[in-house]
């Protein structure tokens, strides 16, 4: 795909597709490091402890809230989806799309304060 | 993708949806109260319920994962039907591993 | 650099699929098309330029092409509309083999046509009655909302999933299928179903909406697909397919 390309995918689902897929992408990426994580525990609590401590710093507090974003988008995105395929159609797509980029973002903001 | 594929790639979404609100709340939660590692493990271990709940989450994340991903392979990769439902089935079989292994972690008394 | 304000800095794709764009400079009219530029190139400057036209009101499909990288109906498009700074840049439609210049092989849009079973199958013999069809039965209203599409494959050059998975039936194909689901009339709903079931069937659609974006008609295959899929899972999860 080249530049040129790019006239009609500036159109708002366009991205909100692009973005669901990307975020999927990541999301499946970001997984097995989870798990690894949490099975620390099988050690016991003490590696797990370590862990949490090293997350503590604020790149990383960032990182997780950007993994929320993440999550989020993909699911209010699916979830619009879901709508569109499952229940009879309704117009205004292009704002639910926004609204639930805006919904994602002020989740992660949120909790990018509480742990701050 | 055909019916077959996108009927387990949706059902294992709408699964997800409520299992996802949870886990949000929970990590807010366990944020907000400044949990450690053995006030979360303390919650977890021994509970039928966090088992079951992650559990859960695991295999549906697992299929919903595999079939996004070879979608993603077969339209943006090289890889067609059968190379990609090998690549993307080989992943979810590490996720499906890598989370009972997880849940069995932190649930396990 | 800009033009004087009496011509137009035409590139039109010369070639096949490998060729290059070439440069004309047209007079500019006060009501011009995109087509009547193309034409005035044909007519009056190089007579080997190759693209296709009939009607030229807006009502064949035939005049699709890429201009200044969206898929339109050139004779229904308004240079005033589209030659920002006096620049046109026409190319053949997208996801389709070019023949020569602006003309491309359609051929693969009207197979995937067939492939969706897109053709009505009667049922009833000649001694029954007429099909009593409510103009307002939410069958017919479905149907009235997607059947009037000309087959001029803009949707097809736009959607990106045809270009990512060649099997994608893609939206006019899907769009027509649904009209034919919702016809009380049409004898292969089973067929037709399981048609667009199949890999690169509805299924396979992202909802990107270019489609309906596009679509000159104003029809929504997005819509109609989206249809199709809560149909054909039904359908799945009842055994039917």
């Amino acid at each position: 795909m080249t530049l040129r390309h790019l006239r009609h995918r500036q159109s708002v689902l366009w991205i909100a597709a692009l973005v669901h897929r990307l975020s999927g992408l990541a999301l499946a990426v970001f997984l097995p490091l989870h798990f690894l994580t949490l099975g620390l525990a099988i050690r016991g609590e003490a590696p797990l402890e370590t862990f949490l401590r090293w997350s503590d710093q604020p790149l990383v507090k960032l990182a997780e809230s950007a993994l929320v974003f993440l999550l989020m988008l993909h699911m209010l995105g699916g979830l619009r989806l879901l709508v569109i395929e499952n229940l009879p159609w309704r117009d205004g797509q292009k704002e639910a799309a926004t609204i639930a980029a805006g919904l994602s973002a002020a989740v992660a903001f949120f909790l990018l304060a509480c742990m701050l | 993708m055909n019916a077959r594929l996108y009927v387990w790639q949706r059902l294992s979404a709408a699964v997800m949806a409520p299992l996802v609100l949870v886990h949000v709340i929970v990590i807010f939660y366990a944020t907000r109260k400044g949990l450690s590692a053995a006030d979360i493990l303390a919650r977890t271990r021994g509970s039928a319920v966090w088992a079951a709940f992650y559990g859960a989450f695991v295999v549906a994340a697992a299929i919903h994962a595999t079939i996004g991903l070879r979608n993603v392979l077969t339209e943006w990769s090289p890889l067609q039907d059968r190379g990609a439902g090998m690549l993307a089935g080989a992943f979810g079989v590490l996720l499906f591993l890598l989370g009972t292994r997880a849940v069995v972690a932190v649930v396990l008394p | 650099m800009s033009d004087s304000p009496s011509e137009l800095t035409v590139s039109l794709w010369r070639g096949g699929q490998q060729g290059r764009y070439e440069t004309y400079k047209v007079p500019l009219r006060e009501n011009q098309t995109v087509l009547d530029v193309v034409t005035f190139v044909q007519r009056h400057l190089d007579p080997t330029l190759s693209y296709r036209f009939a009607c030229r009101v807006g009502m064949c499909g035939s005049c699709a092409m890429t201009v200044n990288g969206r898929p339109r109906w050139t004779c229904r498009t308004h240079v005033s509309r589209v030659a920002a700074r006096g620049q046109l840049k026409i190319g053949p439609l997208e996801n389709l083999p070019v023949i020569k210049d602006l003309a491309t092989d359609m051929r693969a849009f009207f197979d995937k046509w067939q492939q969706a079973k897109g053709a009505f199958v009667p049922s009833p013999t000649r001694s029954e009655d007429f099909a009593p069809i409510r103009p307002d039965s939410p069958a017919r209203i479905a149907a009235d909302a997607a059947i009037e599409c000309i087959n001029c494959a803009i949707c097809y050059a736009a959607c990106d999933t045809v270009r990512w998975n060649s099997d994608y039936l893609g939206p006019a194909a899907l769009n027509r299928a649904w009209t034919l689901v919702n016809d009380v009339r049409d004898g292969a709903t089973s067929e037709r179903l399981q048609a667009v079931a199949a890999a690169g069937g509805c299924h396979a659609c992202h909802s990107h909406q270019s489609c309906q974006e596009l679509c000159p008609q104003q029809l929504n295959p997005t819509a109609s697909i989206a249809g199709l899929k809560r149909r054909t899972m039904w359908a799945y999860l009842k055994g039917e397919i």
